[in-house]
C-alpha cells in the first residue's frame, strides 16, 4: 500500500494543489490543504540549503494577543495593533483584510506550535518587540525546516530547484503550470494553484525599471530567488495588482555586504549616534531625528538618493558599544584624516564637516543613548536634533551604508478568501498567499514581524479554501 | 594551529553575535551575547561550552553554500580539540589519544600485557580469595594507584592552565551548583525546548544523544562509586572483596555497568548516524575508540562478575583489569577529558552570568 502510494504520488499531473514557492506563506499553504485531505505538490525555486525564501531570514511573527499567550506576555490588542500598522502604512491598508489577518493572528500561534514551530522570549537587544512579536527559536530557517519535515510527513511532495515560468489563464481559470526543474520542463494540470512566490527584489533589472538606474547599487538582503517570474506572468495575463509598482522597502546595511542573502548581520544601528556624510563628504538629513527601530527604514531611501547611492556614518570611540554589533567591523583611524583615507572621502572636506558639527553640538541636554534626549545641534544644517555630541574622542570609526532592499509592495489583489482577482472578478482555481499579495495590507512602510504574520494567515486561508475546492 | 582555529572560530562568532537569532538553543549564545570582542580565551571558553547539538547549524542562514560559510558546530569543536590537546601533558599523548583509536585499541593491548606479566610474575603467591587468588590485592594497588593518580594528576595541571587561560574567577558554591545542574539534566542538549538536538538526521529535533549520554555519565558515576565504596569497605572496615550480590559494591557497580554498556553500545551507533562535517573530523577514531573503549571495560566487567567461579576468570580478570589500566592511563588525553572541561566550562559560565547579574542595578 505504501509503495502504491508512494507511486501514485511521484506521478505528475496527479497532484490536486500546486503550490508555487517554498516560504512560510506557501508551507502553511501546503500543511493546511494536506491536513484537509488534498494531495499537494510544492514547487520550491532555490536548491535544498536555500529553501524558504525570506522567511529564512526572519526571526519574528507580530501576534494579537487579548492576554499572555506562549511567550508573549500581557495583550496586545486589535486596535493597537491595527493602530501601529496606520502609524506605518500612513493609512495605504486595506482595512477588512488588515483586520482578518490581525484578527486571525491569535489563532496561528498555537496552530503554528503544534506544526513544529518553537518559540522563545525577545531575543537581547529586541525588548522594544517582547510583547508584541513571537520570536522563533533559532530564527526563521528553523521554522522553515520544521514546516516542511511537517509538511513531508503529511504527504506533501516537495520539489526543489522547481521554478515555475507560466502559468495558463483562460478565462477564469488556471489551465495549466509549467515549470522547470534541473533543467527538465514539465506541464501540468492541476486542479487548484496557490502562488507564494515573494515579490520581485531580487530581480536587478526589474528594479531598475522600477526605480531608476540607481537600483543597480542596492543591495538585495535576502534570497536571489525572488525575481519576480509568476507575478509578472500572471499579471502580464490581466490578474489584478495592488501595491505601488516603483516601490521598494529599502534600509540603510552595512555597504559591504554581498549583494544578495546578506540578512540580519549586515543591520548596522550605529547611525543616531553618528553623523553620517555622503561621498563628497557633505551631512544629508537630521541623524537623530528619532529613536533607530523608527527610523532605519528611511534611510534605505535617503541613502539611494545620494550619489553612488552610498554613505558613511562616522563614530567616535564613546559610541562604538551603544548598538548592536554588526557583521563587519568598523574602518578604525586614530584621525578624522586617516578614516577619510580609509574609507575613501575627501580627507580635508570631512575635517570640516566634522569640525562644524563639533562646533555646533553646544546643548545642555544630558546624553541619554535609548530616548530622545533633545541633545540638538545649534545653527546647523542639517540639525542633529538629538544624541549631537562631538566626534573628538579617537580612535574613530566609519561604516560604509548602503541601501538594502527587504521586499516589493507590487502584488496579486485578493479578496478575504485569498483568491486572487482580474478586473472582471476572481480567478477560479487561483489562491496567493504571503508577500506576493501583500501590499494589499502593507502598501507602505513595514512594521516587523507583519510579513510573517500575513502569510501565516493567509498561507491558511490559501490552503484551506483550495483544498476545499479541489474535493 | 589553535591560533588558526581560534580565529576562524572568532570570525563565526562576531557572525553570531551580529545575529543571536539562536540565544535559545544552549549556554554559547547567551554567552556570545554578553560580549562584544572575544579573546582567545573567551573563544577557548566557548568552545568547551559547546556540546556540538548542532540546533544552530539548521538554523543558520548562513551555512554553506552561503559565502560566510558559517559552521559553530565544527569550528568549535576543532578549538576545543586543539585547546585540550595544547593544555595536555605530555601533548604527543594527548596527539595520539585525542585522534586516534588505533592508539587506544594498541594502549589496551598493552595494559593487557602489563596484566598478563603482573600475574605471571606475582600472582604464584597472591594466596588471596577470589579475584585477588589471581593478583594479589596489593600488587593491584602498586599498578593501579599510580596508573589512577598520576594522570589524574596531569588532567588537574591541564584544568587549572585552562581555567587561566578562559579567565576564571574564584568560585562560589552558587556557581558550583549551577554548574553542577546543568550536567546532570544535560540542558545544554535540551534544544532550549526539550526536544532535545539536532545530532542524527539532519534538522530533526532528538533527545536520543541527550539519553544516551546520560545513561553512560550515570553508568559511569554509579561504577565510580561502586569501587570507592569497595575501597572504603577494605581500608575502613577490613571487609575484603569479594563481596556478595547484595553488597553495596555490586548493587552499585551491576546496574552501573549494565547502564554503561548500553549507553556506549548506543552511543557509539549515534555517532555514526552523524553528520562527521559538523565536528572535529580528525578526532572521530579517537572518540569512536574511547567510547568503544568504555563499553568494553563496562562489559568485561560484567562478564567477569558473571563467569567468577569458572576457569577463564584469570584470562577475564587480565582482559578487564588490562582494559581499565588502559582507561585509567588515557584519560587526561581521550574523549573522557571533555567531562572535566566541560564542567569547568559550565562552571565558568555561570560565574560570568553571576558577575553580570551582579553588575545589573536592581
Amino acid at each position: 500500500m505504501r509503495g502504491k502510494e508512494a507511486a501514485r504520488r511521484s506521478v505528475s499531473g496527479s497532484h490536486d494543489i500546486v503550490v508555487v514557492g517554498g516560504g512560510n506563506a506557501g508551507l502553511c499553504a501546503a500543511i493546511t490543504a494536506a491536513e484537509a485531505g488534498a494531495r499537494v505538490l510544492l514547487l520550491e525555486g532555490a536548491p535544498k540549503p536555500y529553501r524558504g525564501g525570506n522567511s529564512r531570514h526572519t526571526r519574528n511573527f507580530r501576534c494579537m494577543h487579548d492576554g499572555p499567550l506562549s511567550v508573549l506576555e500581557e495583550s496586545y490588542d486589535e486596535e493597537e495593533y491595527y493602530d501601529d500598522l496606520l502609524k506605518v502604512t500612513g493609512g495605504k491598508t486595506d482595512e477588512a483584510l488588515a483586520r482578518l489577518v490581525i484578527r486571525s493572528s491569535q489563532d496561528c500561534l498555537p496552530w503554528m506550535q503544534d506544526h513544529g514551530i518553537h518559540f522563545q522570549p525577545s531575543l537581547s537587544g529586541t525588548l522594544s518587540l517582547g510583547r508584541t512579536n513571537a520570536f522563533f527559536l533559532g530564527g526563521g530557517k528553523a521554522l522553515v525546516n520544521a514546516y516542511y519535515r511537517t509538511a513531508q510527513r503529511l504527504g506533501v511532495e516537495v520539489k526543489y530547484d522547481a521554478q515555475a515560468t507560466h502559468l495558463e489563464l483562460e478565462g477564469d481559470q488556471i489551465t495549466r503550470l509549467d515549470y522547470t526543474c534541473h533543467n527538465e520542463r514539465v506541464q501540468i494540470s492541476p486542479k487548484a494553484v496557490i502562488v507564494a512566490a515573494g515579490g520581485f527584489q531580487a530581480n536587478i533589472d526589474w528594479l531598475v525599471r522600477a526605480w531608476g538606474p540607481a537600483a543597480q547599487n542596492f543591495l538585495i538582503r535576502g534570497t536571489p530567488y525572488n525575481t519576480g517570474v509568476v507575478l509578472k506572468n500572471l499579471l502580464d495575463q490581466g490578474a489584478a495588482p495592488v501595491g505601488d509598482p516603483t516601490q521598494c522597502h529599502a534600509v540603510a546595511i552595512d555597504g559591504r555586504a554581498p549583494k544578495f542573502d546578506g540578512g540580519i548581520v549586515t543591520r548596522l544601528d550605529c547611525v543616531v549616534y553618528s553623523i553620517v556624510v555622503n561621498k563628497d563628504a557633505d551631512r544629508f538629513y537630521d541623524e537623530g531625528e528619532d529613536v533607530w527601530p523608527k527610523r532605519y527604514a528611511i534611510w534605505g531611501r535617503l541613502v539611494a538618493a545620494q550619489p553612488d547611492q552610498v554613505a558613511y556614518s562616522i563614530i567616535d570611540a564613546t559610541s562604538l558599544d551603544l548598538f548592536m554589533p554588526s557583521v563587519f567591523p568598523p574602518v578604525k583611524a586614530d584621525t578624522i584624516e586617516e578614516l577619510a583615507r580609509e574609507l575613501g572621502l575627501p580627507e580635508a572636506k570631512l575635517r570640516a564637516t566634522v569640525d562644524q558639527y563639533n562646533q555646533a553640538c553646544r546643548g545642555n541636554a544630558e546624553f541619554r543613548p535609548t530616548e530622545l534626549d533633545g541633545l540638538a545641534t545649534q545653527g546647523l544644517t542639517p540639525a542633529k536634533t538629538n544624541w549631537a555630541r562631538p566626534i573628538a574622542v579617537p580612535p574613530f570609526y566609519g561604516y560604509s551604508l548602503r541601501p538594502g532592499v527587504t521586499f516589493t509592495y507590487l502584488g496579486l489583489k485578493v479578496d478575504e478568501n485569498a483568491r486572487t482577482m482580474t478586473e472582471t472578478g476572481p480567478i477560479k482555481n487561483l489562491w496567493a498567499a504571503g508577500e506576493t499579495m501583500a501590499g494589499s495590507i502593507l502598501g507602505q512602510g513595514y512594521l516587523a514581524g507583519f510579513g510573517m504574520t500575513i502569510g501565516t494567515v493567509f498561507g491558511r486561508i490559501a490552503g484551506r479554501e483550495a483544498a476545499a475546492y479541489v474535493s | 594551529m589553535l591560533a588558526d582555529l581560534v580565529k576562524e572560530a572568532r570570525r563565526q562568532v562576531e557572525i553570531c553575535n551580529a545575529c543571536r537569532y539562536c540565544e535559545g538553543y544552549c549556554a554559547v549564545f547567551p554567552a556570545i551575547s554578553r560580549a562584544r570582542a572575544f579573546s582567545d580565551g573567551d573563544i577557548i571558553q566557548l568552545a568547551s561550552l559547546c556540546h556540538n547539538c548542532r540546533g544552530c547549524y539548521y538554523a543558520c542562514q548562513y551555512t554553506e553554500p552561503h559565502e560566510f560559510a558559517v559552521n559553530v558546530p565544527k569550528a568549535l569543536a576543532e578549538v576545543q580539540q586543539a585547546s585540550w590537546q595544547d593544555y595536555a601533558l605530555p601533548k604527543p599523548f594527548a596527539a595520539a589519544f585525542q585522534r586516534s583509536g588505533v592508539a587506544i585499541a594498541a594502549s589496551v593491548a598493552a595494559g593487557f600485557a602489563l596484566i598478563f606479566w603482573a600475574m605471571k610474575a606475582l600472582g604464584e603467591n597472591a594466596g588471596g580469595e577470589g579475584f585477588y587468588a589471581v593478583l594479589s590485592h596489593s600488587a593491584m594497588v602498586v599498578i593501579f594507584a599510580p596508573a589512577f593518580l598520576l594522570p589524574l594528576f596531569s588532567l588537574a595541571l591541564s584544568l587549572r592552565h585552562y581555567w587561566r587561560a578562559v579567565g576564571g574567577g574564584p568560585v562560589r558554591l552558587s556557581d558550583l551548583s549551577a554548574a553542577l545542574r546543568a550536567a546532570a539534566n544535560m540542558k545544554n542538549l535540551s534544544g532550549g525546548h526539550e526536544e532535545g538536538c539536532n545530532f542524527e538526521d539532519e534538522d530533526r529535533y532528538s533527545n536520543a544523544r541527550r539519553w544516551r549520554h546520560q545513561m553512560v555519565m550515570y553508568g559511569f558515576l554509579l561504577c565510580f562509586a561502586s569501587t570507592c565504596s569497595a575501597t572504603f569497605m577494605h581500608y575502613a572496615l577490613h571487609m575484603p572483596a569479594p563481596y556478595g550480590a547484595l553488597s553495596l559494591p555490586k548493587l552499585l557497580g551491576v546496574p552501573g555497568g549494565i547502564l554503561l554498556s548500553i549507553g556506549t553500545l548506543a552511543m557509539a551507533q549515534l555517532k555514526l548516524k552523524a553528520d562527521r562535517a559538523l565536528a572535529s573530523a580528525s578526532v572521530w577514531g579517537g572518540e569512536m575508540g574511547f567510547i568503544l573503549l568504555l563499553f568494553f571495560v563496562s562489559t568485561s566487567g560484567l562478564v567477569l562478575y558473571a563467569l567468577a567461579d569458572s576457569a577463564a576468570l584469570p584470562v577475564l580478570l587480565a582482559v578487564h583489569l588490562g582494559s581499565v589500566l588502559a582507561f585509567f592511563l588515557i584519560t587526561p588525553y581521550s574523549k573522557m577529558a571533555h567531562g572535566f572541561y566541560r564542567l569547568l566550562a559550565l562552571v565558568k559560565d555561570a560565574q560570568a552570568l553571576r558577575l553580570q547579574q551582579e553588575k545589573r542595578p536592581s
